[in-house]
């Protein structure tokens, strides 16, 4: 007896959640599930919401990018689902989390300041981030912890000058009361601050975030905005920027930071969140690792998904849906793989075009146009993963998010934007062709 | 291959020939070699935000560390394995967090082991502690001998106190009361496996012929016609055999919660199975929670004898508590490799989930009702469930059974993780993990708590107060109603 549902997600990042959130939205009565096995790439990502950022052809950064996704080649992922469908995606983003995001009020780039001290464009934000715009002209204090090497406040601020930003910056490195450790996990900064613990801060036994603004109080000069790295909570980021702000009477801000990051961690909450109260039927921690197709073709050379097969520790699992939706990620997460022969998608076999030759997958120079960051599935305007003859190669599977080809998400600030515009489009599509 | 050289293709001795041979550059690994799994981690630390502990102790270091940099470290003379392998909890969340399928809980198995091994005196209090806290099987028998006696000198308060100051085991918590009558002696009572077999077959004959049903059963073991203990099954001719599942109870529903391992049998005899219960040690995660390898690896030994006759005779493997079906299901293949591990590991089973896939439960519930027996619940995903891909199924079946209303809590997690949290030493970090809980189940509009782990139970009761119910119950009541007058 296989588990049933309406629609199947394989995958849980920012694909997969929208394409599941999309389809209950499409049709409410279907029965929506997401089964994905090991923590997606958003615990790596920083969190910000990048439409395009540069073009294929490295023009940039750009100021609007919506300019540019007409002029997109043939492939690249905004190109089949279409201008319009980007557009619906995000506001579809915006009203899943509700807030806890800004930039929806213009079509434009904003700017904002990473913990290299290099700016990004990018559609949409954290709110915790907002007040840290580059494009705000306000002196801008950023604030290093000892313990935190990834962030060298000095180093970061130097470099935002020298990037060019309209104000000045200065960044201390402090040490964060309560931390002890040299390798304390960014999670213990952010519980520390969420829970407002007691800790023993120079000034004496007092509460986290009380000690944390004493010990930045003494260094603030005329500076009217304080920025830390993205470490000020996890549930209550929004209290503990609040709170601190108060304390020292300044707007203060966060830093995006490299993995692992906690704004990645938080809008993976926030879209998990969704899902439940969405009512979307949650598999997480197990693999698919096979698929049988129905005995009937529905036409043609073109296969219908019968079950997909999850592993449970040895224990193999049917999931029957009508329609499936392919989020598993790119060669980060996985969704591609390769060995010494060749480049493939490991759940469905789908077809990934590359070059027969290895050596042809990578160029020298490591910045350079990489080949392999273009690897992925090709697929036609419902997103069906295409086999090298053109053919879809299933009728009732679609493909969504990073395991998508022909495009460089790292080069082109792309990433979070084709995840959600295509799991947009996926999804939706699942819940009209499937119904019930 | 170095980052500097250009590797030649060409250079291997098979010009010509694309294929990839590798050799061997390494002796031949004597013990377990996880070289790599070390060398799959790419330091990414998503399985350090996933740590319960390292979010609230400062002392620990983290999996990242207990896991592929202690594995390299320790291969070195000169170090000893870091205390701080003692303060993870084995909720094994790391493993079902790394991306890169590193086998973080295996390698904190094993150094823990050769902590415990090499570098914990055998003479000290915490040894002594931690070989009775994991041989909680040895000394639960005597308990259930004299339970009421039992019960009565475990809650006094100067045993709490005796406790804590000679052992190390925190007063703060009640001593889980012992059964007036074990699982196994209810069993027993009731007629054991052949009073099994005649409630199955009658079931079977109610549930009119069940040819559906039995052809479900025949799919799925064609399926896994690859399994050498199906095709033994398929030798035989005893059409009981067609439903048949071995229980392994634990010891927790053996001496402390009966009642959750009657519903079990209750529930999968309504269903047409056939019981079995094999004889069973404790599954062993106490045991490697406390790098008693020795000790698990005796209990893994019997228990893969005994579950794997019984796989024999046609029974696949049910568990009810999670981290016991856990253990056998990841941990044994992992650790051990007796004859049979792995046959034992890919048949055994989640009761809910078993029955998900055999059966149709969630059809089989609809329009079912608990009556007033239970109201709403909040509901805890045990780690251990979680890492089985089992922490919706519970709200999913639960959703059938008309008027109750089950709040799942998160996926926190509680923070007891079996012995850790009865360790005085670290009974303060398990109350602070467990706060999140604590909170979402105080929010919630229940108060009655459901969970499918025995110490995630004791630690929601703990924390708020409820009472705390098994998932198995709750079937029970909605597919077999109060049976508790016909069944002794």
């Amino acid at each position: 007896m296989a588990i049933e549902d309406d629609v199947l997600v394989v995958g849980g990042g920012i694909a997969g959640a929208t394409a599941a959130l999309a389809a209950l939205e499409t049709d409410p009565d279907a029965r929506v599930r997401l089964v994905t096995h090991r923590q997606s790439t958003l615990r790596h990502a920083s969190g910000l919401i990048d439409v395009l950022g540069y073009t294929p052809a490295g023009e940039g950064p750009l100021a609007d990018p919506f300019d540019a996704l007409e002029a997109l080649p043939t492939g690249h992922p905004y190109e089949r689902v279409g201008t319009d469908a980007v557009r619906e995606a995000l506001a579809f983003f915006d009203r899943v989390v509700d807030g806890a995001y800004e930039g929806g009020h213009t079509d434009r780039n904003a700017l904002v300041p990473t913990y290299g001290g290099t700016v990004k464009p990018t559609a949409r934000y954290p709110a915790s981030t907002a007040p840290g715009l580059a494009s705000d002209t306000r002196e801008t204090l950023l604030v290093g912890f000892e313990t935190l090497p990834d962030f060298d406040a000095p180093l970061a601020a130097r470099h935002l000058e020298a990037a060019g930003v309209p104000f000045d910056a200065r960044g201390v490195t402090l040490s964060f009361p309560g931390i002890r450790r040299d390798d304390a996990k960014i999670t213990r900064y952010a519980h520390l601050l969420d829970r407002d613990e007691v800790v023993d801060a120079d000034s004496g036994e007092r509460s986290a975030r009380d000690a944390l603004a004493a010990s930045v109080d003494t260094h603030l000069e005329d500076e009217s905005r304080v920025g830390f790295p993205a470490i000020l909570g996890d549930d209550r980021v929004e209290t503990v920027r609040e709170e601190l702000a108060e304390a020292l009477g300044v707007d203060v801000f966060e830093v995006p930071m490299g993995p692992p990051s906690l704004p990645g961690m938080r809008l993976e909450g926030l879209l998990y969140d969704a899902l439940e109260d969405a009512g979307v039927r949650l598999t997480s921690g197990v693999p698919v690792v096979d698929y049988e197709t129905t005995a009937e073709t529905a036409g043609g050379t073109t296969d219908r998904i019968d079950h997909v097969v999850v592993d449970r520790n040895g224990a193999e699992v049917p999931h029957r849906a009508d329609q499936y939706v392919l989020a598993t990620g790119g060669l980060v997460g996985k969704g591609v793989d390769s060995n010494r022969e060749r480049v493939y998608e490991p759940i469905f076999d789908c077809h990934v075009s590359h070059p027969a030759d290895r050596y042809d997958w990578f160029v020298d120079d490591v910045f350079g146009d990489q080949p392999y960051a273009r690897f992925g599935l090709e697929v036609d305007r419902d997103l069906r993963p295409l086999a090298a003859d053109g053919v879809p190669e299933f009728s009732n599977l679609s493909a969504a998010g990073a395991v998508l080809g022909g495009y460089d998400f790292a080069a082109e600030k792309s990433g979070s934007g084709v995840s959600l515009a295509t799991g947009y489009v996926a999804g939706t599509r699942a819940a009209e062709v499937g119904g019930r | 291959m170095s980052d500097a050289e250009q590797p030649i293709d060409g250079g291997a001795p098979d010009e010509g020939d694309d294929e990839f041979e590798p050799i061997q550059v390494f002796p031949e690994a004597e013990e377990m070699d996880l070289r790599p799994g070390a060398d799959d981690c790419y330091k990414c630390s998503t399985c350090d935000t996933n740590c319960p502990v390292a979010a609230v102790d400062d002392e620990f270091p983290g999996p990242k560390f207990q896991g592929p940099e202690q594995w390299r470290l320790k291969r070195q003379d000169d170090h000893d394995i870091d205390d701080s392998v003692m303060k993870c909890s084995n909720c094994m969340r790391c493993d079902s967090a790394c991306p890169s399928s590193v086998p973080l809980s295996q390698m904190h198995n094993t150094a823990r082991g050769e902590y415990v091994e090499q570098t914990m005196s055998k003479l000290s209090r915490e040894y002594l502690r931690n070989r009775m806290l994991a041989n909680y099987r040895r000394f639960a028998p005597l308990g259930a001998t004299f339970p009421r006696t039992a019960n009565f000198v475990l809650g006094l308060s100067i045993t709490k106190w005796l406790g804590e100051k000679t052992l190390g085991i925190t007063s703060e918590r009640e001593l889980p009361a012992f059964a007036t009558e074990t699982f196994r002696e209810w069993w027993e009572k009731r007629g054991g496996n052949a009073a099994s077999k005649r409630r199955a077959q009658d079931a079977r004959e109610k549930r009119g012929g069940n040819a559906a049903s039995k052809r479900r059963a025949q799919d799925a073991r064609e399926k896994r016609g690859d399994n050498a203990a199906s095709k033994r099954r398929g030798e035989s001719n005893q059409p009981s055999e067609d439903k048949r599942i071995a229980y392994f109870h634990g010891c927790y529903s053996n001496y402390n919660t009966p009642e959750v391992g009657k519903a079990l049998v209750r529930v999968y005899e309504r269903f047409g199975y056939e019981v079995l219960v094999p004889d069973q040690h404790c599954s062993g995660t106490p045991m490697f929670a406390n790098g008693m390898l020795e000790d698990a690896r005796r209990a893994a030994e019997t228990n893969v004898a005994e579950l794997a006759d019984a796989i024999e005779n046609g029974a696949d493997i049910i568990a009810s508590c999670s981290s016991c079906s856990m253990s056998i299901r990841q941990e044994y293949p992992e650790l051990f490799d007796f004859e049979g591990t792995e046959d034992v590991s890919a048949n055994t089973w989640d009761a809910v989930e078993y029955l998900r896939v055999h059966e149709d439960l969630e059809a089989e519930l609809e329009g079912t009702s608990v009556g007033a027996e239970f109201d709403d619940f909040v509901y805890h995903a045990p780690c251990h469930s979680r890492n089985q891909g089992l922490n919706g199924q519970t709200i999913e079946v639960m959703d059938a059974i008309d008027g109750i209303d089950v709040h799942d809590v998160g996926d926190s997690c509680s923070g007891i993780s079996g012995t850790y949290g009865w360790k005085a030493e670290n009974y303060e970090t398990s109350m602070k993990i467990g706060e999140e809980m604590f909170e979402h189940m105080a929010d919630a509009d229940a108060r009655t708590g459901l969970t499918e782990c025995p110490t995630c139970s004791m630690q929601m009761e703990h924390g708020t107060g409820y009472e705390i119910t098994h998932t198995l119950e709750v079937l029970e009541a909605a597919l077999v109603g109060d049976s508790s007058e016909t069944d002794g």
